[in-house]
């Protein structure tokens, strides 16, 4: 954990192009697999890049991503801390886990494979709409954005006609720099607002949608799980569901169409498409912070003792290429299997939407493939540009043609 | 082939459900793990080998032999 360059290093890194891991990554892995850093807040922090080390501490059910100690680091600029602030649920690991079944119901294969033809239909409607308006396109704008928030709309219950300021609200909540404290305050209080009306409108007339149903459980289960844990859940719900698969469609295609002999792979044998979405997330250089824990009695990791107290950075992407776990990691190989990449978490903290975002990126994948067989980048790779100062890494722009 | 599965680490990731059905199934209350078939067939052996070896909270183990 010493600091050998006798300068902290600030986190998160730069790098070189917006598709391209940071070069910092490598050596860290190699020298120095836990490492101290400072975030934008100026506290002190420690990251994990090897993928070991980063798998073992996501499984450790004893450390979550609460960081409202008083000791913890603070991770954004602002001062609430976005998502990761004092705004999200504080459950202790057994809430938690009764918490997780009761929601985990909605994502199970099954009922995510029973959204499939509806998401599929979406994901047809937006390509459509996006060649009616004629080649170039922005792809990101066009369809990762838009898609998502239609499918957790659909989900939750929410009108077509709110999704844009579900969209706004999304954005704020995962600022790290991007908006200020007044907007994202501004932002948590009109998008509580507009929650509590829609679960009271829900329980007076309840639906086929998860808000109504959680609303049915929350009665059943006579304060086991309170109203306002069923609120942060369904704002944990959007935001989860939102800009992380968005930003991710984007680079997925990006990343297949920037050596265009992938995307000729994939439309020679379609039976890829599953394993290419795998490789994508695992090949993500760009994934955003990172997943933060707070290490709340001292362990040891690669034989290093890491002291209660300590706010650590799990970054998952860096674990991705990891060359201990991944042969040729920093190739891009769309037949690789198994591929037990890291994109979602690991341990029982987990992503609970794995298997909705694996949906919809393999639909989305399905859909381009058969409409746009044609479709390339109609900029070069060093053009596209990353989204700054969000939680959750994207690209600003997929810019296409057909 | 012996498989066997930790309920109390199941995350409800379901990519065992996805990859092997026959094998796995997930509860309908809660998306945790239920064991199918214990003893599958050899035609099922890349299925639950990558449902294993992909799944987030490590809560399948196979013992390959017969």
């Amino acid at each position: 954990m010493s600091d050998t360059s006798g300068q902290t290093p600030h986190y998160p890194f730069s790098p070189p192009g917006a598709l391209e891991p940071p070069q910092e990554w490598a050596p860290l892995r190699e020298g120095c697999p836990v490492a101290s850093i400072r975030l934008a807040s100026g506290d002190e922090s420690v990251l994990l890049t090897r993928y070991a080390d980063v798998r073992q501490l996501l499984s450790d059910p004893r450390f979550t991503h609460h960081l409202d100690s008083a000791d913890a680091a603070n991770i954004t600029a602002n001062e609430s801390g976005g998502v990761f602030g004092s705004g999200g649920t504080n459950m202790g690991a057994d809430t938690h886990r009764q918490w997780r079944q009761l929601i985990g119901k909605a994502f199970t294969a099954k009922r995510v494979s029973a959204m499939q033809p509806g998401i599929e239909a979406m994901a047809e409607h937006l390509v459509d709409e996006m060649i009616k308006q004629g080649s170039p396109a922005d792809l990101a704008g066009a369809l990762g954005f838009p898609l998502p928030v239609w499918v957790i709309c659909d989900l939750l219950g929410v009108p077509d006609s709110d999704r844009d300021r579900f969209s706004y609200w999304s954005d704020t909540m995962l600022s790290l720099t991007r908006f200020t404290q007044v907007e994202i305050d501004a932002a948590q209080a009109e998008f509580d607002d507009y929650l509590r009306a829609h679960v009271a409108a829900k329980r007076a007339t309840p639906g086929d949608d998860l808000i109504s149903e959680l609303i049915s459980l929350v009665g059943a289960l006579d304060g086991r799980m309170t109203e306002e844990i069923m609120m942060l859940t369904a704002k944990g719900l959007l935001v989860a569901g939102h800009e992380t698969t968005s930003n991710m469609i984007g680079k997925m295609v990006a990343m297949l169409l920037a050596d265009r002999g992938r995307w000729e792979q994939l439309l020679a044998d379609r039976s890829l498409i599953r394993l290419a979405v795998e490789e994508s997330l695992r090949y993500d250089a760009n994934p955003g912070f990172g997943i933060p824990r707070y290490i709340s009695e001292e362990i040891q990791v690669d034989d290093i003792t890491v002291p209660a107290g300590t706010t650590v950075v799990c970054n998952l992407a860096a674990a991705n290429r990891d060359e201990r776990q991944f042969d040729h990691a920093a190739d891009m190989d769309l037949t690789r299997s198994p591929n037990p990449h890291l994109a979602f978490g690991a341990g029982p903290y987990a992503c609970l939407g794995q298997a909705l975002a694996r949906t919809e990126l393999q639909t989305v994948l399905k859909v381009l493939l058969d409409r746009l067989p044609t479709l390339e980048l109609a900029v070069p790779v060093a053009d596209l540009a990353r989204r700054e100062g969000l939680i959750v890494g994207g690209l600003r722009q997929v810019p296409v043609r057909w | 082939m012996n498989i066997a599965v930790d309920q109390d680490k199941c995350c409800g990731a379901g990519q065992c459900a996805l990859l092997a059905p026959e094998v796995f199934d997930q509860g309908e209350d809660d998306g945790i793990v239920i064991l199918l078939n214990p003893s599958p067939a050899e035609r099922f052996r890349a299925a639950v080998r990558e449902a294993a070896d992909v799944c987030p909270a490590s809560a399948i183990t196979v013992d390959l032999r017969p």
